[in-house]
């Protein structure tokens, strides 16, 4: 029960960890090289970069769950021996902790449960009050009124909720204590003023002498609570600078991408004349045919519940339609996303089988020839397309969920917060591909968390306790009226 | 904790409906010998459902508990009577032989199904060499113990009652329990957490060899004798008792008390449908019957708590 305060014991700018040259090859792929990084206590360290440019790599590295093939890694916490012990070991002793971007509770534990799993050295005696104390300790630290109890099962949680409970935990008392807490897109299921709770302990906890690697796409929270931005590029660090150093310009050019210019006028102009209704919800969502609709609002206000009561009305028969009326893409990939044992191929190509099989025979060919159109088209990054799903990261996974839905010849697309953890250089290229499928007449409704996506929409409904609280459209979609919409219902109610 | 008691709701539910309708069929059965009559075979049936719950716990099924309880029976009846050092030691070994498969299964990443179902012709086999034909007798503390006659309420409830809080204890308070419920629910938060996933497995499947052990031991105590098939229809109401108590297949939810709730509610289904003066040709078709009625009833619960 008294392991040493951080706040006394590590003055500022002690180096927590260092890496020195370090190498990391997966066979002939070489995912990190030539990496060289002090992260130092008190520091927040922003880590941006697009899928694939090595930051889960990097992070791994850090946390000893991968041992580098080259270079060094040193612990420098005084807890950690430097001998042969396994890097992971030597990780978690120095106080390395890391929340990952798929959630990694246990659903059929409670949430104070949920902490022995990562706390291993847990006394056995009285261990249920001591876990207790300890996450509502961690939740009231991190995420004041969170209204979460101990005692809940994580599965009757939502997701915002399991990703509050699993940051908490991260940062919560333990035998060793957190000296670098790694967020892996911490923010990318809470909305607004959760996210702000967070960003505001980040700061506390930096302040305190603890030091956090900060992930995220979302650039206005890195230059907010990052004191250091490191960005990478193809496995090497391009960049590491003080954040005052860096405009949110050179951050996006230093990623490797162009800023898009003209933005608005070019999603005026593809704005066509719309069709004919193509649906009305009980609660007003109503589409018209070709549009771009956008759900808003703070997460968890009953926006996947309207997407999902729209796509099972429509598609929950007992005869498979040879061309269904309505596609889904998913947000939660690992649960109503990805088929995790099949290949590439037959995940992306399951919802159009019917298009090209006869007699219940799937055309091999004309499968193949499609998945490697999509392939092309959305740029999928793979060898081959035999390979697992699983071996694709986070992002390419997802165009393969939008592949799988936009191959299909259905008129309305569902989609439900599609771009959790999905690199900027990805979003913009399927932004445009929603457009132009949508000037063909296509229909979207697009449930989002992220207010730069519903800008790109035709009209939006912003949602709040279940309820439509503003529909939205033209010039109207900003993220101001938005985020009225989203808060004003807050202050009546109270 | 609400939505848990919702959980244990239905099967304590069709439990008290199921015996309302036997009291009411045979009033005589509202007595200490009727009750321990109705239930004392439940004690081995609500002990194999333990070790199968241990088995779904971690995504797994186990084909091989009706074997194994029928092989632990007759090592009970026959090694452990006449050269009781011998007979405990076979009883370990099979208890270590059951860690030993949960490691495999994991370690080859071989499904379940098909090991267990491999391993019920092994248990078989060897509960058929040690006893070819139906004999042996129990140690005599067993007998002694399973023909006790506490005042008040008879062993065949209390029996019961101490196995599913025992369970209890172990599998939803103990922190071990916590972790072994992990693997069912998160495997890889486990592995990234550095636990042994091997090491949670074996024991999880020890835990469950454990129990058929208890089983196989209660079966003799109570039948006086054993038979290489003694206990073959285990396997079934075993999966059956857990998942009519709220348990699931996958995701590592299970309610202990629950699964012995359902196994008693198993058994009292086939005493049920005796006092109906069904022709046992009908029997185990009635019992499906039941167990569809009890479950459908599960799912419109389940529908309406999501939809709430």
């Amino acid at each position: 029960m008294t392991p040493p305060d951080i706040s006394t014991s590590a003055d500022l700018s002690a180096p927590v960890v260092e890496l020195n040259d370090v190498h990391m090859a997966f066979g002939p792929v070489q995912a990190l090289s030539g990496a060289s990084l002090t992260i130092r206590a008190g520091e927040c360290i922003g880590l941006v970069g697009h899928n694939g440019a090595g930051k889960s790599t990097f992070v791994n590295v850090v946390n000893g769950r991968l041992t580098p093939t080259g270079g060094a890694v040193s612990y420098t916490g005084e807890q950690a021996p430097q001998d042969q012990v396994r890097n992971s070991a030597r990780a978690h002793s120095a106080g390395i902790r890391s929340v990952f971007q798929e959630l990694s509770l246990c659903p059929n534990l409670t949430v104070l449960e949920n902490l022995r799993i990562p706390y291993s050295t847990m006394p056995r005696h009285r261990w249920r009050s001591l876990a207790r104390t300890t996450v509502i300790e961690a939740l009231d630290a991190v995420f004041p009124d969170h209204g979460i109890s101990a005692h809940a099962l994580v599965g009757d949680l939502s997701i915002a909720e399991r990703q509050m409970v699993e940051i908490a935990i991260a940062f919560s008392k333990r035998d060793h204590d957190a000296r670098l807490v790694i967020l892996d897109e911490p923010t990318s299921s809470l909305d607004v003023s959760i996210a702000r709770q967070l960003l505001a302990h980040i700061r506390r906890f930096c302040a305190a002498g603890g030091a956090v690697i900060f992930i995220s796409h979302m650039l206005g929270e890195v230059f907010e609570v990052a004191s250091r931005i490191v960005v990478m590029k193809d496995g090497r660090i391009a960049e590491a600078r003080e954040t005052a150093d860096f405009t949110h310009d050179d951050l996006v050019e230093a990623m490797g991408h162009v800023v898009p210019e003209g933005d608005a006028a070019q999603a005026a102009e593809a704005r066509a004349e719309l069709g004919p209704e193509v649906a009305r919800l009980p609660s007003g969502l109503s589409a018209r045919q070709g549009e771009i609709v956008g759900l808003a609002g703070l997460a968890g206000h009953g926006q996947a519940e309207a997407l999902a009561q729209f796509f099972l009305s429509r598609s929950s028969k007992w005869r498979a339609d040879d061309r269904p009326e309505v596609v889904f893409v998913a947000g939660d990939r690992a649960r109503d996303g990805v088929l995790p044992l099949w290949s590439i191929l037959r995940n992306l190509s399951l919802a159009t089988l019917k298009e090209f099989s006869r007699r219940g025979i799937v055309n091999r060919t004309a499968e193949a020839a499609l998945a490697q159109d999509w392939q092309q088209r959305i740029g999928i990054r793979a060898d081959k397309l035999t390979d697992p799903i699983l071996s694709l990261s986070g992002g390419n996974q997802q165009k393969v969920l939008f592949a799988r839905a936009l191959a299909s010849a259905a008129p309305i697309v569902v989609m439900d917060d599609p771009m959790r953890g999905v690199d900027v250089g990805t979003k913009k290229e399927v932004y445009r591909m929603i457009r132009s499928e949508a000037a063909t007449g296509r229909t979207f409704l697009w449930y989002s968390t992220e207010t730069d996506e519903i800008l790109e929409c035709d009209r939006v409904f912003v949602f709040r306790n279940g309820d439509i609280s503003a529909e939205l459209t033209g010039a109207d979609i900003t993220a101001e009226n938005m985020l009225r919409a989203s808060f004003e219902m807050q202050e009546a109610a109270e | 904790m609400n939505r848990e008691l919702m959980r244990i709701l239905l099967p304590v539910l069709s439990l008290a409906i199921l015996l309302g309708a036997v009291f009411y069929l045979q009033p005589r059965a509202m007595s200490y010998f009727g009750l321990n009559l109705l239930f004392n075979l439940a004690i081995p049936v609500a002990l194999a459902t333990m070790a199968q719950m241990m088995i779904l716990m971690v995504n797994d099924i186990d084909l091989s508990i009706g074997t194994f309880v029928s092989f632990c029976a007759c090592v009970t009846a026959t090694f452990v009577q006449e050269t009781p050092l011998l007979g405990y030691a076979i009883l370990l070994a099979a208890i270590a032989g059951y860690a030993a498969i949960g490691a495999l299964i994991y370690v080859r990443g071989l499904p379940a199904i098909v090991v267990t179902l491999g391993m019920s012709f092994v248990w078989g086999g060897l509960a058929v060499m040690i006893l070819p034909s139906p004999g042996g007798a129990p140690p005599p503390w067993l007998r002694t113990l399973m023909t006790l006659k506490p005042p008040l309420v008879p062993l065949a409830i209390i029996a019961p009652i101490v196995i599913a809080l025992l369970a209890h204890l172990f599998v939803k308070r103990s922190s071990m329990g916590v972790l072994l419920q992990g693997v069912g629910g998160n495997e890889r938060a486990l592995e990234r957490a550095g636990w042994s996933i091997v090491r949670l497995r074996a024991t999880a499947y020890a835990v469950a060899g454990f129990f058929g052990v208890l089983s196989g031991m209660a079966l003799v105590g109570l039948t006086t004798s054993a038979d290489a098939n003694i206990a073959l229809r285990y396997t079934l109401l075993s999966i059956a008792g857990v998942i009519l108590g709220g348990g699931e297949f996958t995701g590592g939810r299970i309610s202990p008390i629950g699964a012995v709730i359902g196994a008693l509610t198993l058994t009292l289904a086939a005493s049920f449908l005796s006092f109906l003066r069904l022709s046992p040709d009908w029997q185990i078709g009635a019992q499906g019957a039941i167990l569809i009625l009890v479950l459908a009833a599960r799912l419109l619960v389940s529908r309406r708590e999501a939809a709430a």
